[in-house]
């Protein structure tokens, strides 16, 4: 659509501008100020320049953190993103088993994410959950509180079951825009299930989906609650990923300076990804206008 | 329909009889996606001993008892109430202040719009653990700690840009010429926006309306952080169960699919713009 330009329309985005510079820039510049200071308490604060920042670089927590972060978003973006597709090419494209499909895969996605932790919590213990219990009958040994490696299969799993849905909804979004003639003019040329899939409905996915990696990419990247529900970090530190070792160090150990330095680094990377998004959706915006 | 034959015709002939893969892979997922949503519906039936002793797919002894705990105890149904309150509240502050600004990021140009746009979306990319500790010094400095307001305006950090983006999406939709028209027949900006422009967006606001009612209503980590007793949301209140004699699994079940009701029964409305939402009105 052409715009006119109109610098009134300041006036229309006002609102938000002045909400939004309330709830997200005064938090963040409080950050910022915490990040270069040190306090010996009684709330009298002094320069303490980039030290927290160097600090924080030359520890291996952060390191580690970002690391156990990086392998989990790695981890689910490999599962959720074929399986997503994977089952959008299975859903029925019409009719009641259509609504009752989409209706049903949504659930997972509008429950509390607390409650999805402790629904996991419940289901993987071995004495009152049913996956735990019917592991342990068949002779596993799967304890999510004790093993490193059971805690991360129910994180993952955990978090395919929460969100392959939004994967699925989205590459079906996409099917559904490709037009009837397409997979007639496929069929006269006698092209095989495979060269439907690689050509004509891989790109004619390719908007929806470049979202939907990058959504549940940066979504994986700030996750919380359900971790911490489940395993609350451990063992060890085995699930301790970017926003559960924040929160421990700003609201557990009250280590204002190092967790503000920390913040600061998390959310620019976060911006960065923001900005790569960004420039996809608006490219994306082009090609259809 | 079309690819029904395209699979028909890429199929070997079998002599067994025809198996449907897609009921299969269907039902296999949704068997997946269900099952621990079972179990807790199950657990929420039985009683707390037969939880713990016995292992039954069904409740042998199907007791209510759990729902009329927390129905009937004001430290459970005030969780609700509160979780409620601020995210109808957030609901509204945020389309109230979307709306405009989606309109304005449709239709016209103005200086520095594609910053701003940019902007707004990297709240909602934000992590929320990055602004909870500030939150809490902001709200308890201007007295708003444990209020539903503080939490409502706290949600608007993520809420807002998704519900400018979803707008914005479905506001493209509508044809430039309806505005031109309504001010050539001499309509002021408010009246086009209220009685002409707004019904015929009503789909788009329903959708925003729904992603920010749930978005704010799966939201605890800054819900927690900025309330103690007083508007204490029902996510944090499940915490209770745990109790010194060991954790009352009955009643957390119960709570657990209480919380998932209300998402459950709006579902059905917005189901073909669910997709739209999530990504943020570019469907």
């Amino acid at each position: 659509m052409n715009k006119t330009v109109n610098q009134k329309a300041w006036f229309l985005v006002l609102p938000v501008l002045l909400l939004v510079a309330f709830s997200a820039v005064i938090p963040l510049m409080t950050v910022v100020n915490y990040s270069v200071q040190d306090t010996f308490g009684q709330n009298e604060f002094f320069w303490s320049g980039l030290i927290w920042f160097e600090e924080m670089l030359a520890s291996d927590r952060m390191w580690d953190a970002l690391g156990r972060q990086l392998m989990f978003s790695g981890i689910i973006l490999a599962i959720q993103v074929p399986l997503g597709i994977f089952v959008a090419l299975n859903m029925p494209k019409s009719g009641v088993w259509s609504s009752v499909c989409l209706v049903l895969m949504s659930l997972p996605l509008l429950i509390p994410w607390n409650v999805v932790g402790t629904i996991w919590q419940v289901f993987g213990r071995t004495d009152i959950g049913l996956l735990g219990y019917t592991l342990d009958a068949l002779g596993i040994n799967y304890n999510y509180t004790q093993d490193r490696l059971a805690a991360w299969v129910t994180l993952i799993v955990m978090d395919v079951w929460h969100w392959t849905s939004l994967v699925a909804l989205l590459a079906f979004a996409g099917l559904k825009s490709i037009p009837d003639a397409y997979y007639q003019a496929a069929k006269i040329d006698q092209a095989s299930r495979w060269k439907v899939f690689r050509y004509i409905e891989l790109p004619k996915m390719s908007g929806v989906l470049t979202i939907a990696i990058l959504l549940r990419f940066m979504d994986s990247f700030k996750i919380y609650t359900e971790p911490f529900v489940v395993t609350g970090g451990g063992p060890g530190n085995a699930t301790t990923l970017l926003s559960i070792d924040l929160v421990k160090m700003a609201l557990g150990q009250f280590d204002l300076g190092p967790a503000a330095a920390f913040s600061i680094m998390y959310f620019l990377v976060i911006l960065l990804v923001s900005w790569v998004f960004y420039t996809v959706m608006t490219n994306l915006d082009k090609e259809e206008s | 329909m079309a690819d029904m034959t395209v699979n028909k015709a890429s199929s070997r002939p079998r002599g067994l009889p025809r198996i449907n893969s897609r009921l299969v892979v269907m039902t296999l997922y949704l068997v997946f996606l269900l099952l621990p949503i079972y179990w807790l519906l199950n657990m929420s039936f039985k009683t707390n001993s037969e939880i713990v002793s016995t292992f039954s797919l069904w409740p042998r002894d199907l007791t209510i008892a759990n729902y009329i705990t927390i129905l009937t105890d004001p430290a459970w149904y005030t969780g609700y109430i509160n979780s409620i309150i601020y995210v109808s509240l957030n609901t509204v502050i945020s389309l109230a202040v979307a709306l405009p600004a989606a309109y304005a990021f449709s239709r016209y140009n103005f200086m520095g719009d594609k910053h701003l746009f940019f902007w707004l979306l990297t709240n909602r990319m934000a992590p929320p653990a990055v602004f909870a500790l500030p939150f809490f010094q902001l709200y308890s400095s201007v007295g708003l700690f444990d209020t539903h307001i503080a939490v409502a305006l706290a949600h608007t950090l993520f809420n807002v840009p998704l519900a400018v983006w979803i707008l914005e999406g479905f506001m493209r939709g509508v044809p430039k010429e309806i505005d031109e028209t309504a001010y050539i027949d001499g309509y002021g900006f408010g009246k086009f926006f209220v009685k002409i422009f707004m019904p015929l967006i009503a789909s788009g606001i329903g959708v925003a309306a729904f992603f920010c009612f749930m978005f704010s209503w799966v939201e605890l980590l800054l819900s927690r952080t900025l309330t103690s007793v007083d508007a204490k949301p029902i996510a944090a209140t499940m915490t209770r169960t745990v109790g010194a004699s060991g954790v009352d699994w009955g009643v957390l079940a119960a709570a657990g699919v209480l919380t998932i009701l209300p998402g459950a029964l709006v579902i059905y409305f917005v189901r073909n713009f669910i997709a739209k939402g999530f990504a943020l009105g570019r469907v």
